[in-house]
């Protein structure tokens, strides 16, 4: 739904684009990428639309230059492979780089275009088209270089793994040929491979390229940025979101050694000092008064009875409204009702927040980051800086974790970065680092939500009407992007009577697209405000409304004594790639096989960012009433399956993601002050924890939709049906660690 | 000035003595392989071995291990650490990567004092070690198949 939005919100600035294919000169070899019609004098720093996509060198190595920054969901050896498939490469010789700081090029296409990002799981979809014809292209110049070298046509060349050979005996690797085929123009048109032809795609056997880099030390964070002269500077955070600074004394502060400045920025304050434990010797050192008279001084526990009592009113919009469900609740045999409780929960990636930002003697601006949304950070750096975007660098580092936490708007870490370094004059370059603390203290959580579900059927156990109505803030809201997904046929009337906030409609995806047919449904939303900010948190809405309906939908099959996995099936279209899902997981799974005593299944499902995942668990309860997840059998439907390797990873890594937020990840506010600000008490998944995961992919033909996010929604509800298969408990209040739920 | 044995090599630092040995092997010595991720040992992100036994690097101050053998990833290249390696790349147990210098430190720290680990001892071994990509799985495989080749 997320991709459907910005879709809009592009489209509304740019209407598509016809490509076409350009190459230019690099250094002896050969570069290759699109020239947008509207791209021609787009070109900015060392990108021009000709050298994009595809860079080939004279020793044979064959670099990507990736439009989607990597978290470790490995979109960059997705598109390594789509490139080295088309450009019959051998997959020795690929490297991936990042791009950015030119949205006609590397804009998200899955996004209409407009603009570059990472986020909703569109990596691999924005990809698809763009990088196999960017190889194809490459591959097709690299042919008629050879056919001119050898003096025969172009038919007779053969390219595989890299080797460009002819019947004649010649042959050449890329390199050789590479600056030849520079020199030649770029093909209009170029025909991509009959999928029978893939070699690449789908191969299970290809490994990551940055394995080795990751499992030996060598890979570079934003973190490990070192430039000559360097410092390292530390936030201070208001103690309190909407808290402002009154005044602060930097005395004993600065006079220690290895501090060099304390400053003030638009967020706060900051130490800059020539290394890490400098900095924060001196932030202990400055004194700070704020001003919290506008501040955020409520505790989660106000929050939620506050988001309690408005799910009992009316909705304030409504997302969804299909027949009569009031009337039909009202008139059904019985009718069942619950509410369930979601806190807030910070990313927690393990890099914590950072930024490197540097300016050059002609006065050009870098900056080294996970840059999820790198125009969007170009702009607000230029503009701090006081120089034109197009004089302001993106480098795009991989980073550790991210989780929708660097796809932050307002650019929190960057903005602090460029603004203290501004404000030492940048006579040095600037690391902005950030401790756990900081990062877990300062806000951007997946915001808390109140989902109250009611749903009536009638003697046969038919749902004849079903209600759910979310309580929650906005993600978009105040962000630029409230323009562009807000309007989705939604009654937008109601809302602005009601407390002039957008529609937004992550809040409600996962809950108002559902597969399953009831004969009537509402979907009601009120948005609500609180001074917490907030943030997309992988699989955005998916992460409550997913567990709210699968689990609510449990307990409607427990009412009318159907099993649940014959219950769901009996409301999907059997045709239905849901359908698929569920029925691949419930057999792999063996459901409705007799279990070993102590042991008990769950099943969900769920589709997020257009990729169907279905999961069955399987528990095993302790003497002392607590559990263990054993097993998880998960089948997902996500099109062609380009790298099944990393799909599977993506799988396991969603489900464990997903196991320890449900289990016992939140973040709380006591008075508005954050209560969890490091690992010991924002309690994450853990080795032991850990089930054996078993994945199945769906065989498709389907251009592939993603499969970062979408392992993350089945799992807490999966799990949460398998205690009540267990205790009979409804695990309504999350995380299961609540003392609610005892 | 303090003096520390970073892999095999003698670094003679001008630091305070309570400076985590994370920020001096990182800012002074200018080895990043070593990650934070916490600061209070919560993690595992910034494993170390100082004379073989698995450390958490941030929550020593240098002066409590000076003169000791300090190993970082950057060292780890004996056969226990190479078998590790090649299993996890094997695997691809990665995927973002960042906890993973101190998830090989802790194996290798680990099928060096025990050739045939256990479930039971590879969760004893590991738990301290968070990986928010959850590659745990990935991770216990990667041992056993370690020590397999190791054997
Ligand atoms: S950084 Fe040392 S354990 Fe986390
Ligand atoms: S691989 Fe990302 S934290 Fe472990």
């Amino acid at each position: 739904m997320l991709a459907k939005m910005m879709t809009r919100l592009a489209n509304a600035t740019q209407s598509r684009r016809s490509f076409m294919i350009g190459s230019a000169a690099v250094a002896g070899g050969l570069a290759v990428g699109f020239r947008s019609t509207e791209a021609a004098s787009a070109a900015t720093g060392g990108v021009t639309p000709f050298n994009a996509y595809v860079r080939i060198a004279p020793d044979n190595s064959v670099t990507v230059i990736a439009a989607h920054m990597d978290m470790g969901q490995g979109i960059y050896d997705a598109i390594a492979t789509l490139v080295a498939e088309e450009l019959d490469a051998d997959w020795s010789q690929m490297k991936a780089i990042g791009g950015a700081g030119n949205p006609k090029l590397y804009g998200n296409a899955a996004w209409g275009g407009a603009i570059q990002g990472t986020g909703g799981s569109t990596g691999t979809t924005s990809s698809w088209e763009r990088y196999r014809i960017a190889g194809a292209a490459a591959r097709q110049m690299l042919v008629a270089a050879a056919a001119a070298e050898w003096r025969v046509p172009a038919s007779e060349i053969r390219i595989a793994k890299g080797l460009i050979s002819h019947a004649s005996g010649r042959s050449a690797g890329f390199g050789e040929l590479a600056a030849k085929a520079d020199a030649l123009s770029a093909p209009a048109n170029v025909a991509l491979k009959d999928p029978k032809d893939w070699v690449l795609i789908g191969n299970d056997k290809l490994r990551r390229l940055d394995s080795m880099a990751k499992s030996s030390g060598k890979m570079d964070y934003t973190i490990d940025v070192k430039l000559p002269g360097m410092l390292t500077a530390v936030p201070i955070h208001p103690p309190l979101f909407g808290a402002t600074l009154t005044s602060f004394d930097a005395s004993k502060a600065k006079a220690l050694k290895g501090v060099v400045d304390v400053v003030q920025h638009p967020r706060g304050l900051a130490v800059v000092a020539v290394d890490m434990w400098s900095a924060l010797k001196g932030r202990e050192a400055v004194t700070a008064v704020w001003d919290d008279s506008k501040a955020e001084k409520r505790s989660s526990a106000d929050l939620a009875r506050e988001y309690r009592e408005l799910a009992l009113k009316p909705g304030l919009a409504t997302a969804r409204n299909d027949g009569n469900a009031e009337a039909a609740m009202a008139g059904a045999a019985r009718t069942i009702e619950a509410t369930f409780e979601f806190p807030y929960i910070a990313h927690a990636a393990l890099e914590p927040l950072n930024a490197v930002v540097r300016r050059n003697a002609d006065g050009t601006i870098e900056i080294w980051g996970g840059h999820q949304m790198p125009d969007i950070y170009q702009g607000t750096a230029a503009a701090i800086a006081g120089v034109p975007p197009s004089q302001v660098t993106m480098h795009v580092m991989k980073t550790g974790g991210s989780f929708g936490r660097r796809a932050v708007i307002d650019a929190d870490v960057i903005v602090e970065a460029v603004a203290v370094a501004k404000a030492i004059d940048f006579r040095a370059p600037v690391k902005m680092q950030w401790t756990r603390e900081d990062d877990m203290r300062a806000g951007r959580y997946r915001p808390a939500y109140v989902h109250r579900l009611k749903a009536g059927v009638d003697k046969d156990g038919r749902i004849v009407g079903w209600y759910n109505h979310i309580v929650g803030q906005s993600i978009v809201a105040g962000t630029p992007f409230a323009a562009g997904l807000v309007k989705n046929g939604v009654d937008m009337t109601s809302v602005e009577g009601a407390n002039n906030l957008p529609f937004d409609m992550t809040s409600v995806e996962g809950a108002n697209n559902l597969p399953y047919r009831f004969a009537a449904q509402k979907v009601d939303l009120t948005t609500t405000q609180t001074g917490v900010p907030v943030l997309w948190w992988r699989a955005v809405g998916s992460t409550h409304t997913a567990y709210a309906v699968e689990v609510f939908l449990d307990e409607v099959a427990a009412l009318t004594g159907k099993d649940p996995y014959e219950y769901r099936m009996s409301l999907l279209d059997p045709a239905s790639k849901h359908a698929r899902v569920l029925k691949l997981a419930a057999e792999k799974a063996g459901w409705g096989s007799a279990l070993p005593a102590g042991r008990f299944r769950g099943i969900a499902l769920a589709e997020s960012f257009e990729t169907e995942v279905a999961q069955v668990v399987e528990i095993a309860m302790r003497p002392d009433g607590s559990f263990k997840v054993e097993r998880v059998v998960c089948a997902v439907h996500c099109g062609v399956a380009v790298n099944p390797d990393n799909i599977r990873a993506q799988m396991e890594g969603g489900i464990g993601f997903g196991l320890g937020a449900v289990m016992k990840s939140q973040t709380t506010l006591d008075k508005g002050r954050v209560v969890e600000t490091n690992f010991d008490s924002h309690e994450v998944l853990r080795f032991d924890e850990m089930p054996v995961v078993e994945v199945h992919i769906v065989p498709s033909t389907d251009a592939p939709t993603g499969v970062g996010e979408p392992g993350v929604p089945p799992i807490g509800p999966a799990v949460a049906n398998a205690v009540f298969a267990a205790t009979k408990r409804r695990l309504h209040v999350l995380p299961f660690a609540r003392v609610e739920n005892a | 000035m303090i003096e520390l044995t970073i892999n095999g090599a003698v670094h003679r630092l001008d630091i305070d003595p309570d400076m985590p040995l994370l920020w001096a092997i990182r800012d002074h010595v200018g080895l990043t392989g070593t990650k934070f991720g916490c600061g209070i040992a919560q993690c595992g992100a910034c494993t170390v071995h100082i004379d073989g036994q698995p450390s958490r690097a941030c929550s020593l101050p240098v002066s409590a291990v000076a003169g000791q053998a300090i190993t970082t990833i950057e060292a780890a290249s004996g056969p226990v650490a190479k078998a590790v390696q090649a299993a996890w790349t094997a695997l691809d147990v990665p995927q973002c990567g960042y906890c993973q210098s101190g998830q090989v430190m802790a194996t290798t720290a680990l099928l060096e004092a025990n050739r045939k680990p256990s479930d039971a001892d590879i969760d004893a071994a590991l738990s301290g070690n968070l990986c928010r990509c959850a590659t745990y799985a990935r991770i216990r495989t990667a041992v056993h198949t370690a020590a397999k080749a190791l054997a």
